[in-house]
């Protein structure tokens, strides 16, 4: 009896000691990545608070700053007109954003509430489209858009980004979950489609709705084609294309720390957006993500 | 019934006229311009229709070398990252501690504006007069020589693009595979943990099965993603990719249109319908394959 017990000691401690082997190895794994990602952001920070001479005299890169200053944020924004373009970039996402929830608002309650002949027709063409991707396009629209004369103007960065079929998908699912007895009921009473629209299906759809403007607020702040075929003017730069001018004849070559403090100056608004709504971002994400 | 007709078409109205405009019509443009021989931008004037711009592209050098970077950067970039996103979230589901903070850090990438974090790679990689550079610091710490990886060897630079790439598309995957891992029904794990089952086993009876779907949705996501890099090139190697000799088959499309080599709307039609028909034929073998090995 008693031989049987240590022998059911042994397994237990020797399976103790693998798992405690295999956590182990997961965290390591899991830190070694995290510092990966992490790293680069550090980095800018640090760089970003190292004086000019400071960062030139370091043959070997320290890990350190041994006299932090911010007079890199202020050249950030003197030298070069990186207030200017995120003014611009703000302004493009919310025009972008607002008349594109309109659109794809009123469009998915078209399909998913009105009945009207040719309905079903145009939601397959408008699936066979979200399968067309934007290289295809883009060539036609930089022609139309320079023949218009729209170069360098908002309207011309903004016209071809305010529909998405994807969204409008999203949207017009989430629209169908309704229950119809609650059209019915409105209807009986005497609404309006359209005031049913925005006092009934908007509330109830919110979340979606919000999804659908953070992961078009990321779009927006990130896109960088486009703006780079639309704009050769300085006046209408975005962020992604101030940052590639600042870089190609800015702040001179040489100015890195001046640089790190544009990329961090670009890259927290969304940061600070991604940790306040970490879940919401998130969840929309592995709904409608597509970066990757 | 009459009147609820215009109704619906009055509220798909704008839609229909945006997406007429920028996708219905630039699509049978693009047809029509890769056809059209010797096409002028300035004059808008063209000699008549054949398909020379196509035979252009594939004899021109930085188209075949686009193809080359990016058929690379393909075959490099989506095994790996898939895989290592398998790894990170089979550990992130393994482990209770820590695990929101995990899955946060893992996420920034995404949130991250691709063009502003590649210049920190680019001077975390690049060698300058004034300082080797940090990664040549580790390397030199491991006895390694060191190399200019923005301006170097094309290897270096192919390695650099391609850490890039993954570092960027990888919280996309790692949050859709975590959340697959943790729908698989735990009941599964139990049984196989009654049966003493090896966890090999596990993972390869159990877990790869019923996160198969997710498994070829990414690939197949990746793959059409990898094959339309652009600007992670852009990032670190600056707007000159031809001279850089890391163009990619996008960024040849924007050369043709734009820039100091640009207006060329037909040659960049060609080249864009050209890896329209790539990436629709990786998508159809990625479909066919997982039609015969995804269980649903």
């Amino acid at each position: 009896m008693s031989v049987k017990n240590t022998d059911l000691e042994k397994i237990k401690k020797t399976s103790a000691r693998r798992e405690a082997i295999v956590k182990t190895f997961t965290y390591l794994l899991l830190t070694v990545w995290a510092v990966m990602v992490l790293f680069p952001f550090y980095w800018m920070l640090l760089t970003s608070i190292k004086s000019y001479g400071s960062y030139n005299s370091e043959w070997i890169p320290k890990f350190y700053a041994t006299n932090p200053t911010l007079d890199n944020y202020r050249s950030a924004f003197t030298a070069v007109p990186l207030g200017k373009y995120i003014l611009n970039t703000v302004v493009f996402t919310l025009t972008t954003t607002t008349l594109m929830i309109g659109v794809i608002i009123f469009a998915a309650f078209a399909f998913s509430r009105l009945q009207f002949k040719g309905r079903d027709l145009v939601f397959t063409g408008f699936l066979a489209l979200m399968m067309i991707p934007n290289e295809l396009v883009i060539i036609t629209n930089f022609q139309t858009i320079t023949n218009l004369g729209l170069r360098n103007t908002f309207t011309g960065l903004i016209l071809p980004s305010v529909t998405s079929v994807f969204y409008i998908y999203l949207l017009k699912e989430n629209f169908e979950q309704i229950p119809d007895s609650l059209y019915m009921a409105a209807k009986v009473d005497g609404t309006s489609d359209i005031k049913y629209l925005f006092k009934v299906m908007l509330p109830i759809c919110r979340p979606t709705i919000v999804t659908i403007i953070i992961l078009k607020v990321i779009e927006c702040w990130n896109s960088y084609v486009w703006p780079r075929l639309i704009t050769d003017d300085s006046a209408y730069f975005l962020v992604s294309n101030g940052i590639q001018e600042i870089r190609e004849n800015g702040l001179g070559r040489e100015n890195i720390p001046a640089m790190m403090a544009a990329v961090v100056v670009i890259s927290v608004p969304l940061i600070v957006l991604f940790l306040i709504f970490r879940d919401k971002i998130m969840a929309g994400v592995s709904r409608g993500g597509t970066k990757g | 019934m009459k009147k609820n007709n215009l109704k619906g078409w009055l509220y798909l109205l704008p839609a229909l006229l945006f997406l007429g405009a920028f996708m219905v019509y630039p699509l049978i443009d693009v047809l029509i311009y890769s056809i059209e021989e010797g096409y002028n931008s300035a004059s808008q004037t063209f000699f008549g229709y054949g398909l020379y711009n196509y035979s252009y592209v594939l004899h021109d050098p930085y188209f075949l070398q686009a193809i080359n970077n990016t058929f690379i950067l393909v075959a490099i970039t989506v095994p790996i990252s898939t895989g290592f996103a398998l790894l990170i979230s089979l550990a992130l589901n393994s482990i209770q501690k820590l695990k929101d903070f995990f899955q946060t850090v893992y996420f920034l990438p995404y949130v991250t504006n691709t063009l502003a974090v590649g210049l920190v790679f680019m001077i975390l990689f690049k060698k300058t007069p004034y300082s080797e550079g940090l990664v040549n610091l580790l390397i030199s710490w491991f006895g390694g020589r060191s190399v200019d990886f923005i301006d170097g060897p094309y290897w270096a630079k192919m390695f650099v693009l391609c850490f890039y790439t993954i570092w960027v598309v990888l919280p996309f995957k790692v949050l859709i595979l975590t959340s697959a891992l943790a729908s698989v029904n735990q009941d599964y794990y139990k049984v196989a943990k009654l049966d003493a089952t090896p966890r090999w086993r596990v993972f390869t009876r159990i877990t790869l099965p019923m996160i198969s779907p997710m498994i070829f949705y990414l690939v197949i996501t990746g793959f059409i993603g990898a094959f339309k890099a652009y600007s992670d090139a852009v990032a670190l190697f600056g707007t000159d990719l031809n001279g850089a000799g890391m163009n990619t088959i996008v960024g040849y499309v924007y050369d043709m249109l734009y820039g100091n080599s640009g207006g060329y709307p037909s040659y960049a039609s060609a080249a864009a319908l050209i890896l329209f028909a790539i990436v629709l034929t990786i998508t159809c073998i990625n479909l066919m394959v997982s039609h015969d090995n995804v269980q649903y």
